[in-house]
């Protein structure tokens, strides 16, 4: 299965992935609508400093720990894809407590959000890897 | 004859089908369960009641669990005696189930402690099964005084999910803090704190000495009316049926890494069994869903022939109340780095090159990193103590660590 990876290498620490996953997964046509002037809430992050940057999204990982933590059955997996149920989950934070990637954070309305590899939206490539300038984050099946 | 037999149709025991089914896709399975609904989420029946979820959103797994997964699932049958030489389970009914393998996932009972005049008490509740919920809710008016008995996990969030339902919440607890199995004294101070100001009231450092109908008399003297009593001082490990049959308990079943007991072809895990915690070294009941999980699908998979251990337990908690999260893990012991802005509370516990364990309240983002340096035992001189101290982050690893969490499959 094609998953995100990342090169730290080649990151720039534009920041321009996180908006660009805010804007894939806002169901709005346009940009500027969907981000300017708001606090976007992007399931993709860029961590660092000035010297190394690099972006962390959801592994996909193939024995998930969230997936067997989650209180509620809002986290399964699906085809590879590691997808939530946002009408099942309350929001207890359990999967933050266990993914090692420090991967899952709130949506505004407090429920979890997650990579889903953009399987929702407009599909082919994560809206991260093909708004990436540097393809610092590559979508591709590795062993 | 069912090849294999499961008591218990919550965590564990939805966990050992998904084990056995990644092993075994064939075998008969038979589910025997004493409550009679669908699987549905323990920890959900707060967030019943607080409206945050309903009774078709809380199922743990979908409708079609069962049929998917070949699962005859006799729901609202109580097996009563398990017979390891005959290889026999017995219901209430007086049926008997032959099994193959036997997994024991049966959970905790509510611990009601004797006190005087708790017969004349004419509305009390347990706080643990989606029945309880019920009856809760129907006990309830908008201006009941609620009397809360322990302000443990499940004693608080009854009241989180009771607090726009009833007209006044106090919790006793003979402890001198809230959460006194998870937080430290600061840690308790600001979880109290908050509750109050949400307006619950606390009796700590005391205990109901006697009812009399609807009037609490207090060890310190003072008296409670109240219109509905929960009672939610713990739980105790279901032991009974392997005690029974002769197996080994301890506080809760005892078990290896596989979920194997003393007796042939039987199992146990989650609430009723106990763990090993490698952040205490001891083995332990840890009363937690994710546990349950982790216990009964290592079960299920060595049930059905295949290689699962349940290596890297620890205690882990996540709870919230209005609003404030708080996240915790590991075993408290050690050298501490401790740091505090208002309602956010950081405490990390290390000793030996290792973190031994967290209390995070507040801010709590990206926690699982901290979590795994515990379960994975990572040596600290191996990383960038101070930044993760500061904050859970990958940058506080090599990276070349790095590239092997990012760059590689996981
Ligand atoms: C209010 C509340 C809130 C909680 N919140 C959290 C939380 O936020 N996070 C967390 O990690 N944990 C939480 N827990 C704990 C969590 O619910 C348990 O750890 C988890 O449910 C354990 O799963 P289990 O499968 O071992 O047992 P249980 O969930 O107790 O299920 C036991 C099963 O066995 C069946 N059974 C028992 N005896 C028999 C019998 N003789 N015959 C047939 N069937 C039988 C029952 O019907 C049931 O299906 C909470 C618990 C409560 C009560
Ligand atoms: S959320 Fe974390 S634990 Fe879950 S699959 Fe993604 S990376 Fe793995
Ligand atoms: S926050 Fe949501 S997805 Fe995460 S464990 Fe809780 S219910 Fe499951």
């Amino acid at each position: 299965m094609k998953r995100v990876y990342v090169d730290e290498k080649w990151c720039l620490g534009c920041h321009l992935c996180e908006y660009y996953c805010a804007f894939a997964n806002s169901g709005r046509s346009s940009m500027v609508k969907a981000l300017k002037n708001r606090k976007i809430h992007p399931r993709i992050r860029i961590e660092g400093d000035n010297q190394i940057s690099f972006a962390v999204s959801c592994r996909h990982c193939t024995d998930p720990i969230c997936v067997k933590s989650c209180i509620a059955g809002a986290l399964s997996v699906e085809e590879g894809v590691v997808r939530i149920d946002e009408e099942k989950c309350v929001g207890c934070e359990t999967c933050v407590l266990v993914c090692p990637y420090g991967a899952l954070m709130p949506s505004e309305s407090g429920v979890m959000q997650k990579c889903e590899l953009c399987i929702e939206n407009a599909g082919g490539k994560p809206a991260c890897v093909a708004g990436c300038p540097n393809k610092a984050i590559i979508f591709e099946e590795r062993a | 004859m069912a090849k294999y037999v499961i008591i218990g149709n919550s965590a564990a025991g939805v966990a050992c089908v998904e084990g056995i089914r990644s092993v075994d896709r064939e075998g008969s399975i038979t589910l025997l369960s004493s409550e009679p609904y669908h699987t549905y989420s323990r920890p959900l029946i707060s967030y019943l009641l607080e409206g945050k979820t309903d009774e078709e959103r809380m199922k743990y797994r979908p409708d079609d669990f069962y049929e998917k997964n070949g699962v005859d699932a006799r729901l609202g049958v109580r097996v009563t005696e398990i017979d390891p030489s005959e290889k026999t389970v017995t219901l209430d009914s007086g049926e008997k189930i032959p099994y193959g393998k036997l997994m024991h996932a049966a959970g905790s009972v509510p611990f009601v402690p004797k006190i005087e005049g708790m017969e004349t008490v004419e509305k009390k509740v347990t706080f643990l099964s989606l029945d309880d919920a019920k009856a809760l809710a129907d006990a309830l008016t908008p201006e009941s005084r609620v009397l809360i008995l322990g302000a443990g996990l499940i004693g608080l969030k009854c009241a989180e999910g009771i607090l726009s339902r009833a007209g006044s919440i106090t919790v006793v607890d003979l402890a001198d803090r809230v959460l006194p199995s998870i937080l430290d004294e600061t840690g308790a101070g600001i979880v109290q704190a908050h509750l109050e100001m949400h307006g619950l009231s606390f009796r700590l450092s005391d205990t109901v000495q006697r009812f009399e109908g609807n009037r609490a008399v207090l060890k310190s003297g003072e008296t409670l009316e109240f219109d509905v009593l929960v009672v939610a001082v713990g739980v105790r490990p279901s032991v009974s049926l392997i005690e029974n049959a002769g197996g080994a308990v301890r506080r809760g079943v005892a078990t290896d890494e596989t979920g194997r007991t003393s007796l042939p072809d039987v199992f146990a895990a989650g609430d009723c069994a106990e763990s090993y915690d490698i952040s205490s070294g001891q083995s332990r009941v840890l009363a937690l869903l994710p546990n349950a999980y982790f216990q009964g699908h290592a079960a299920g998979v060595t049930m059905a022939g295949g290689r699962e251990e349940l290596k890297k337990a620890i205690p882990m908690n996540a709870i919230g109340f209005m609003g404030l999260h708080i996240l915790t893990a590991g075993s408290y012991t050690g050298e501490t780095y401790v740091s505090r802005d208002g309602e956010n509370y950081k405490i990390l516990f290390y000793e030996s090159d290792l973190l031994r364990g967290f209390i995070l309240i507040g801010n709590v983002a990206r926690a699982g990193i901290y979590t795994a340096l515990i379960r994975e035992r990572t040596p600290l001189s191996g990383i960038d103590f101070a930044l993760i101290c500061e904050k859970p982050q990958l940058m506080a690893f090599t990276a070349q660590a790095r590239r092997d969490l990012l760059s590689k499959r996981q």
